[in-house]
């Protein structure tokens, strides 16, 4: 039997051998961002517009176009992941079969490829609906993409709210809408907010659904249905089609980097807070 | 009156929940209609039997060979699986059992950032740093291989978390059970562990390969697109994806219905895979 001592050690060495190799790559290619990418970052680059396609100037409108679709995408999406989650923890008793049928429905939105969505957005929200390339068009595509995300934690909060509220609040006789008003989205607030910001770190991070749908227009978008390029476009487009646009295909790299660990830095902020809290009222 | 309210609440819950369930069908009504004009026009057997992909010359002129697409990306998901799944399931074995706890707790932070890092970044580093340093042994570099590794550092960190989920999930009382009978740490993982964690393992891995298969950016920043059945790992491909991502822009009629039917294909095997990875997962907590 394996009674000899060397595979264990040659396991252990192993494990730790693969941990410390994947740690050691991720600080490379994190530090090989940071390098070529900080020095080129200034208060003008943020806020410039990008000129001779992207090689000098800044990334102002770039940024404002990102923010417009991370907004026409959460708030459109927002509002029926809430619903839907609602439905699924609080009102779908046991295994009903509707209950059954959207979680296998959501189940298979979440494995749909990037570019999958963006035929699909393209298809439907630029040609069909004649919202052309725009923020919108993003917007929306978008939405549909983060739906997923933003039930299954949404639904997940709402599950972790202790039942005994439930049934205090059926006991002073108050409806199941003012309850849920009143004591369950209150108390599966924080819950909720990590949901978020997991749903914005995924929409900052997509490029291949907005390629087709919000554009690479980079001047600052008049309007929602104005083409807007989002960071991560701005990155592709200055990496692969603008000789001399490296560095400041960096620079915007190390922005949109630094965007997503505020953003997970957050989740874990939120999670620490509320398990503190949790502790207390338990 | 309160019952009125509630019936009124549920009536906008349902109608939401059917809005976000009808999405996925929405996509494939849509992939569907956008494609048939293609299938009707060029039936079954034209996507492998034509000379080449040439699709803009419309049903008579356009060649609309898909297979070096189709080859290109089945060697890069399938080199990246083989690689990635060996170095995530030792990933996942090292936060499980070799870790000390805040070690391994830090680690999976590390992990699960890593798994969130935009492809498109991934991509670029690959464009920059990676691909000259292959060109540099090998030119052009932009090839098969790099696709494979910028891949397979981006499904490492899925498999390897789904992968200690997979493990977190066996019982307790058999690794107490194997302690007690004096085996070894790695004794207890190989005969213990491994096989009683199986089916989440090959789920997270099936799922690996389904992310793999659906990946754009990352593979067209590294992989050279040019449309040809690759001889060797350092030559270039051209993916399912990639060939979207590039042609879409300038496809017309027949050409972009074509590239609606490769979407389809796409949507087809990452259901698959997703379908088998979800139905062999342990069972679900739900409700």
């Amino acid at each position: 039997m394996d009674r000899r001592p060397w595979p264990d050690g040659l396991a252990a060495a192993l494990a730790w051998g693969v941990a410390m190799g994947i740690t050691a790559v991720f600080g490379l290619v994190l530090a090989d961002l940071l390098r070529h990418g900080l020095p080129e970052i200034s208060l003008g680059f943020l806020l410039e517009a990008p000129r001779e396609a992207g090689r000098a100037g800044g990334i102002g409108p770039v940024i404002v176009s990102t923010l417009l679709i991370l907004a026409v995408c959460l708030l459109t999406s927002l509002p029926i992941a809430l619903a839907t989650a609602v439905l699924l923890a609080e009102f779908s008793h046991g295994r009903s079969g509707f209950a059954r049928l959207i979680r296998a429905s959501l189940d298979g939105l979440a494995g749909v490829p990037s570019i999958v969505f963006g035929l699909f957005g393209n298809a439907l929200f630029s040609l069909a609906l004649g919202l052309g390339f725009s923020i919108l068009s993003g917007g929306l595509t978008l939405a549909c993409m983060v739906l997923p995300i933003l039930i299954r934690s949404a639904e997940q909060a709402l599950r972790e709210v202790p039942s005994d509220y439930r049934r205090a609040a059926a006991a002073l006789g108050i409806s199941q809408a003012a309850s849920l008003r009143q004591v369950l989205l209150p108390c599966a607030a924080p819950g909720l907010a990590i949901g978020v910001v997991l749903g914005i770190g995924r929409a900052l991070a997509e490029t291949a659904a907005l390629l087709f749908t919000s554009g690479y227009v980079d001047r600052l978008p008049g309007s929602l249905l104005d083409s807007g390029r989002a960071l991560s476009v701005h990155i592709y487009d200055l990496a692969m089609n603008v000789p001399g646009g490296e560095a400041r295909a960096y620079a915007t790299a190390v922005v949109l980097v630094v965007l997503l660990l505020v953003a997970n830095a957050l989740t874990l902020g939120i999670a620490e807070l509320w398990r503190l809290d949790g502790g207390t009222s338990r | 009156m309160r019952a009125a309210e509630d019936r009124l609440l549920l009536g906008c819950l349902r109608l939401a929940g059917a809005a976000a369930g009808s999405i996925v069908l929405l996509i494939v009504a849509y992939l569907l209609a956008e494609a048939l004009p293609a299938l009707q026009a060029l039936g079954p057997l034209r996507w492998i039997r034509d000379a080449s992909w040439h699709p803009a010359g419309g049903a008579g002129a356009g060649r609309f060979n898909l297979s070096p697409m189709l080859i290109g990306t089945a060697a890069a998901a399938t080199g990246a699986v083989l690689l990635a799944t060996p170095l995530s399931i030792a990933s996942a074995l090292f936060c499980r059992f070799y870790a000390p706890r805040r070690l391994g707790g830090g680690y999976r932070r590390l992990v699960q950032l890593l798994a969130g890092l935009p492809s498109v970044v991934f991509g670029f580093w690959g464009l920059v740093v990676l691909t000259p340093l292959i060109g540099r042994w090998q030119p052009p570099g932009q090839s098969l291989l790099a696709g494979i590794l910028i891949l397979t550092l981006m499904i490492l960190p899925t498999i390897s978390l789904l992968a200690e989920s997979a493990l977190a999930a066996v019982p307790r009382a058999y690794g107490q059970a194997a302690a007690a009978m004096g085996l070894t740490r790695w004794a207890t993982i190989r005969q213990v562990m491994l096989p009683a964690a199986i089916t989440g393992l090959s789920s997270a891995i099936l799922l690996g390969a389904a992310r793999a298969i659906g990946e754009t950016m990352a593979v067209l920043m590294v992989t050279g697109n040019v449309v040809r059945t690759p001889a060797s790992l350092l030559d270039p491909v051209r993916t399912l994806t990639a060939n979207i991502a590039l042609e879409l822009g300038y496809a017309l009629e027949l050409h972009r219905s074509a590239l609606f039917v490769s979407g389809l294909l796409l949507m087809g095997m990452v259901a698959l895979l997703v379908g088998i990875s979800e139905a062999l997962r342990p069972e679900e907590r739900h409700g």
